[in-house]
C-alpha cells in the first residue's frame, strides 16, 4: 500500500469515529473555514489542510419536511436540515417530538443514533424539551 | 451579444409515447421520437453526423443510441446532469456545429419508466451522509427547498396550487397530455400528502415517452421544409448537486444562467413571448419565475396567484401542461424546448399563442441544482 494511502479516507474516517462515538467535523488550517460532509480537499479553498475537530452538536433547523406513507408502510418521519453552529450544514432528523412539530430556527443537539445497523446523527430539540 | 447567438438553428422536433407506452423498451420510444423529429426536418438518420443522448439507464447512452440508429457519428455526448441534459446538449451541439466537429446533430432522450417501474428511476449511488435518513428523492428535497421558502417570503400552499392548476389548464388544450381533467386548488391541497408540503399533485408526473430535436446551421435549416428555429442564446450554471450543499435554498443558479443567456441572444425579460420552465414541483416554476426575472426573489408565490399563469393570464408559462400534467419520462428537459419551438412555429393548436418570436426553455437538474436557460426565436429575430 503506498504511504499516502495508508490511512482511511476521510469520509472512511468520520464513520470510524461516529462508531467510536464521537461527531467530526473537519477545519481547513488554510483557510479557517470549517468543512462537512467530510473531504480530501477544502471545498473554500482547495487546500489538502483539513484536520478533525469535535462538534459542538449544537445546530438550528434550517429546513424540514415530512415524510407521509401509506399507512401499511410505517408512520410519518421527519427529514431536516441543520445548520451546524461551526457553520456546515447537514441533513438529518429530529426526533423526540412530532415530525410536523419541527420548526425553522428551533435550536437542537447532536446524538448520536445507534438503534439501526450504522449509527447515525439525529437531533433533538435543545434543552431536551418534548 | 456573443459568437454562439444563432449559431444554430432547429430544423425538427417530435415526440412519441407521451404518457403509458407499455410494452416499448427505452430505445423504441427514442427512436420513434428521433423518426418524429427527423421526418419533421425532412431528414434521414444518415444525415446525422452528431448524436447527442443522456440516458437514466444507459450510462454511454450516444454510443447506445447511435448503434440502434445505425449511426457512425463525428461527434456524440451523453454528458449527464439530470433533467436539464437534453438542453446542455443543445449548447454542445451549438458549439459542435459552429467548429465544424458536426453539421446535423441530433439530440434525444427517450423512457419508458412509467410502464417498467410505476416510479421516478435513481441510477446514482446512495449519498452516504443523506440516504440513512430517507429523505423521498427527489420530493423531499425539493419540499425542504419549499419550506424554507415559505418561512422566508410566506409562500403559501395555495400559492403553490396555483402552479399546479395552471399547469392543468393548460393541459386540457393540449391532446398529448396525460391528465387533462380539471384541477382546483382544493383538489391539489387535498390530494395525498407525499413529504411535507407537497401532495401528489406537487409533484411532477411518471410516465414514459420520448423527444427528439434536429439542430443544423441556419442556412441548412433554411432549405429544410419546416420554419428554422435559431438559438439566439444559451447558458448553463450549477452550485451544487445535493440539497444539502445549496447556498441558499431559495436562489437557484438559473439566476445565474438566465442573465448569461439574455445577453448572449441581446435580450431582456420583457422581450420574451413565452417561457417554458421545468416544473418538476410546484415550488420549481416559483422559483424560477424569480430566478429568471420575471418577478423580484420572494415575490413568485404572489405571482401565480389568481390564474396569472393559467390560460389568459398574464404570462404565458408551460403551455403544454409541463411535467406536472403534460409528461414527465424521468427527465423532462427536452419537452419544454420540443414546446417552446411548436409555439414559435405555430404548431399548438388550440393553445397556441398569436405570433410569438420569442420564447425561454428552461431545463433543471438534479435537486435544483443544474440550471440550463436557452433562448429560441424565429428566424426573423436573427
Amino acid at each position: 500500500m503506498p504511504a499516502d494511502t495508508a490511512a482511511p479516507g476521510p469520509e472512511q474516517a468520520y464513520f470510524d469515529a461516529l462508531a467510536d462515538g464521537r461527531f467530526m467535523l473537519q477545519h481547513c488550517n488554510a483557510c479557517g473555514e470549517n468543512v462537512f460532509y467530510p473531504r480530501a480537499l477544502c471545498p473554500h479553498c482547495g487546500a489538502d489542510a483539513l484536520v478533525w475537530r469535535e462538534a459542538s452538536g449544537r445546530g438550528t433547523v434550517h429546513a424540514t419536511s415530512v415524510v407521509r406513507r401509506r399507512p401499511e408502510q410505517g408512520p410519518p418521519y421527519n427529514v431536516a436540515l441543520i445548520d451546524l453552529e461551526e457553520g456546515p450544514r447537514m441533513m438529518s432528523r429530529v426526533e423526540t417530538i412530532a415530525p410536523e412539530a419541527v420548526r425553522i430556527g428551533m435550536a437542537v443537539t447532536a446524538v448520536i443514533d445507534r438503534s439501526g445497523d450504522d449509527p447515525v446523527v439525529v437531533f433533538h430539540p435543545a434543552g431536551g424539551g418534548a | 451579444m456573443s459568437g454562439l447567438r444563432g449559431a444554430a438553428s432547429i430544423a425538427g422536433a417530435g415526440t412519441y409515447g407521451l404518457g403509458e407506452a407499455p410494452g416499448q423498451s427505452e430505445l423504441e420510444i427514442t427512436a420513434g421520437a428521433v423518426k418524429a423529429a427527423l421526418d419533421d426536418a425532412g431528414l434521414k438518420a444518415a444525415d446525422v453526423d452528431g448524436v447527442f443522448c443522456a440516458s437514466m439507464t444507459y450510462n454511454m447512452g450516444s454510443l447506445t443510441l447511435c448503434e440502434y440508429l445505425g449511426i457512425a457519428p463525428k461527434f456524440s455526448d451523453s454528458s449527464m446532469i439530470g433533467g436539464s441534459s437534453n438542453l446542455a446538449h443543445l449548447l454542445t451541439a451549438m458549439m459542435a456545429i459552429a467548429t465544424g466537429q458536426c453539421d446535423v446533430a441530433l439530440v434525444a432522450y427517450g423512457s419508458n419508466q412509467r410502464s417498467v417501474s410505476g416510479r421516478l428511476v435513481s441510477t446514482s449511488r446512495p449519498d452516504p451522509f443523506e440516504s440513512p435518513y430517507g429523505p423521498r428523492q427527489p420530493i423531499t428535497s425539493y419540499a425542504l427547498a419549499a419550506s424554507r421558502h415559505m418561512h422566508e417570503y410566506g409562500t403559501t400552499r395555495a400559492q403553490l396550487a396555483e402552479v399546479a392548476t395552471a399547469a392543468r389548464a393548460w393541459a386540457a388544450m393540449n391532446p398529448d397530455a396525460f391528465l387533462r381533467e380539471p384541477l382546483a386548488i382544493a383538489d391539489v391541497l387535498n390530494a395525498r400528502p407525499i413529504s411535507d408540503p407537497f401532495t401528489v399533485r406537487d409533484c411532477c408526473l411518471v410516465t414514459d415517452g420520448g423527444g427528439a430535436v434536429i439542430l443544423t446551421s441556419p442556412e441548412r435549416a433554411r432549405d429544410l421544409p419546416r420554419p428554422p428555429v435559431p438559438v439566439l442564446g444559451g447558458a448553463m450554471a450549477h452550485w451544487h448537486r445535493a440539497i444539502t450543499n445549496m447556498p441558499d435554498l431559495t436562489v437557484t443558479a438559473a439566476s445565474e444562467s438566465g442573465p448569461r443567456a439574455y445577453a448572449m441572444a441581446g435580450v431582456s425579460v420583457e422581450d420574451i413571448d413565452l417561457v417554458q420552465v421545468y416544473d418538476a414541483f410546484t415550488i420549481n416554476t416559483v422559483v424560477f419565475l424569480e430566478d429568471l426575472g420575471f418577478c423580484a426573489k420572494g415575490e413568485g408565490g404572489a405571482f401565480v396567484e389568481n390564474g396569472a399563469i393559467a390560460p389568459g393570464g398574464k404570462l404565458v408559462v408551460n403551455t403544454n401542461g409541463g411535467g406536472l400534467s403534460c409528461c414527465h419520462p424521468g427527465m423532462y428537459g427536452i419537452f419544454p424546448l420540443i414546446e417552446a419551438v411548436r409555439q414559435l412555429r405555430g404548431d399548438c393548436g388550440e393553445r397556441q399563442q398569436p405570433n410569438p418570436e420569442i420564447a425561454l426553455a428552461h431545463g433543471n437538474g438534479g435537486l435544483f441544482s443544474s440550471q440550463v436557460t436557452l433562448i429560441l426565436g424565429t428566424d426573423g429575430t436573427l
